[in-house]
């Protein structure tokens, strides 16, 4: 998925001499197609994330179109005020690259988990948030962020997912779609990020009928969508990975409270979020063992869904 | 507000813009009861020489590519920034005075990029530095002729943020960046040689590979004349010129002083400043 975000971004910069790439001295075997097609485009600026992000702004002010890239909190949570001050409230056309979703560097322990930058990023006024799922909506996110002007960020998982959408399908990749990837009728469950694949396997294999949908973007939903699904399916089920306080989830709750609360709709759908639980992994462990300790036991909490 | 004549002169007439400078930070701090006065009189001298002529940059090139940008990271000491543009037409003194902190306008008490001349928005201590890099590495990389200037305050080299950003200048070679440090020697809460001290502060930036130079941060003359010198220089490094100055100058009763990082003057004490900054 980092691969096919960054070797898009090559693609892309052919054509567009403003896109710049910069790198928090992370990127082996990842950015040096980058590197080395335009030179003149990139720069490595060490493990300095603060500053990163601040040359970032210095550059997209004077007119590039500033991509920077490390692993999960380092360009993010690191330099969180620079994000805010200096990126969002100037509106400076930086985006923030992050590999490494949740628990896909597992093993590396906790300063390598990244579980908290969606609630942390989504509360910034002019931020546009990305989780691509697979390796083609990576390469549409790429896309996206491209041709968008203004503050993003992007959270990718690592490398070695599976493809699940069909590279010739008409995908609409913009905030507040959900792309539909499998059809059924008691239970809606949309997901963030690469945990779409599990949740696909995991619905196909116990054939529950039941409809799934990626939601790439988090934030600016159709509020009609949400309530079509509020009334077309018995439940409405989230996931993400990513702790459950102030993630996906609650931004899909959020929105509708606020149609309840202004009486668009007269009941408060049954919204199940399944996330992590609020807390820290301190054991190793690989990406699907840690979303299982973490609170994503998708086998269990579907078959406990499935039998309500 | 400058005219091309001849060397006494031209300094002479910088030394009444700082005055104007200061008599007008004085009144919007005491008509509006904000803080930070004391550095905003440290820093006057310094915007005097900047705006009144080694600076290209006018309110008619707010946007022109070429322009020299000032990131002046003191955004506390807003009330000087402020008085040079308002002075310079950047906007009127009239809406300054009106509309300083005024319920609705953009005259914010840390400065404010939606105005007119400000490059960018600060408040927030240790972001200019890396931002100015990244404008002057811009600068580089399209080859446009223009300077970057950044106003830091001493005690905001407290700020790793900034050495992330001096290592970067020098590793890329940032010979169109210009730093200016506003030596006053106190900060917010007490005196910069007792909180963190700084010294040898030229030593610093000289073994992070910057070129160097240090200025009475109050005599005009020799603040003009090693900015000009520093713009020209054929040194492929960024420049640092340590300014000394003095928190407060122009007024005794506020010079060196802790309390006027925060008090306002009440009605007595703005009408012995107004007396002492007029007489000079």
């Amino acid at each position: 998925m980092r691969n096919t975000f960054i070797n898009t971004l090559c693609d892309l910069a052919k054509a567009n001499p403003d896109i710049f790439l910069l790198c928090g001295d992370l990127g082996y075997s990842v950015l040096e197609p980058f590197s080395k097609l335009f030179p003149e485009r990139f720069l490595n600026v060490g493990v300095a994330e603060q500053n990163m992000t601040g040359v970032a702004v210095g550059l997209a002010r004077e007119g590039y179109n500033v991509f920077t890239y490390s692993i999960g909190n380092f360009p993010t949570l690191r330099c969180m005020e620079q994000i805010r001050y200096d990126v969002c409230y100037h509106k400076a056309n930086v985006k923030i690259i992050a590999v490494g979703a949740g628990y896909a560097y597992g093993p590396q322990g906790v300063s390598h988990h990244t579980t908290e930058d969606l609630a942390m990023l989504r509360v910034i006024p002019n931020m546009t948030i990305c989780a691509p799922a697979d390796p083609y909506e990576a390469k549409l996110a790429a896309r996206f962020m491209t041709s968008f002007d203004g503050p993003g960020y992007v959270r990718i998982n690592k490398s070695g997912e599976t493809a699940i959408h069909d590279l010739d399908s008409a995908i609409k990749f913009f905030p507040g779609e959900f792309i539909q990837v499998a059809y059924g009728e008691d239970i809606a469950v949309i997901t963030i990020g690469a945990v779409l694949g599990t949740v696909l396997d995991e619905v196909k294999s116990k054939k529950y009928n039941w409809s799934i949908f990626s939601s790439p973007f988090i934030g600016g939903y159709s509020k009609k969508k949400l309530i079509s699904l509020a009334q077309q399916y018995k439940y409405i089920v989230t996931v993400e990975e990513h702790q459950l306080n102030g993630g996906f989830g609650s931004s899909i709750i959020e929105v509708f409270s606020d149609l309840y609360n202004s009486k668009v709709i007269k009941k408060m759908p049954f919204v199940k979020r399944i996330g992590i639980n609020n807390q820290f992994i301190s054991v190793a462990g690989s990406q699907e063992y840690l979303r299982e300790v973490g609170g994503l036991d998708i086998k269990v909490l579907f078959s406990k869904l499935n039998a309500r | 507000m400058v005219s091309t004549v001849n060397g006494k002169q031209k300094v002479m007439e910088l030394v009444r813009f700082a005055q104007e400078i200061r008599l007008l930070a004085l009144e919007l701090c005491y008509t509006k009861k904000t803080s930070h006065i004391g550095g905003a009189f440290s820093v006057a001298d310094i915007l005097a020489v900047l705006y009144g002529g080694v600076m290209n940059i006018s309110p008619v090139l707010v946007n022109d590519p070429n322009r020299d940008r000032l990131f002046y990271s003191k955004g506390h000491a807003c009330t000087s920034l402020y008085a040079a543009l308002g002075k310079l037409n950047f906007f009127s003194v009239e809406a300054l005075l009106n509309n300083f902190v005024k319920d609705g306008e953009y005259f914010t008490s840390h400065i404010n990029h939606q105005l007119p001349g400000i490059e960018l928005s600060t408040g927030s201590l240790g972001h200019a530095l890396g931002v100015a890099a990244g404008s002057a590495l811009a600068g580089k990389r399209k080859k446009l002729s223009y300077t970057v200037y950044v106003i830091l305050s001493d005690g905001e080299l407290d700020e790793g943020s900034n050495w992330e950003a001096i290592m970067f200048a020098a590793q890329n070679k940032l010979d169109n960046l210009v730093l200016i440090i506003d030596y006053n020697k106190i900060q917010s809460f007490g005196r910069v040689e007792d909180v963190m001290v700084l010294e040898p502060l030229a030593d610093k930036f000289r073994a992070f590979n910057w070129h160097v130079e240090e200025v009475d941060g109050h005599c005009i003359k020799n603040l003009k004349s090693v900015l000009a010198l520093i713009k020209q220089a054929d040194i492929t490094k960024p420049k640092c010129l340590i300014a000394h100055t003095i928190k407060g100058k122009g007024v005794s009763f506020m010079e060196d002083s802790l309390a006027w990082h925060y008090k306002s003057p009440n009605a007595e004490e703005y009408q012995e400043a107004k007396k002492e900054l007029e007489a000079k």
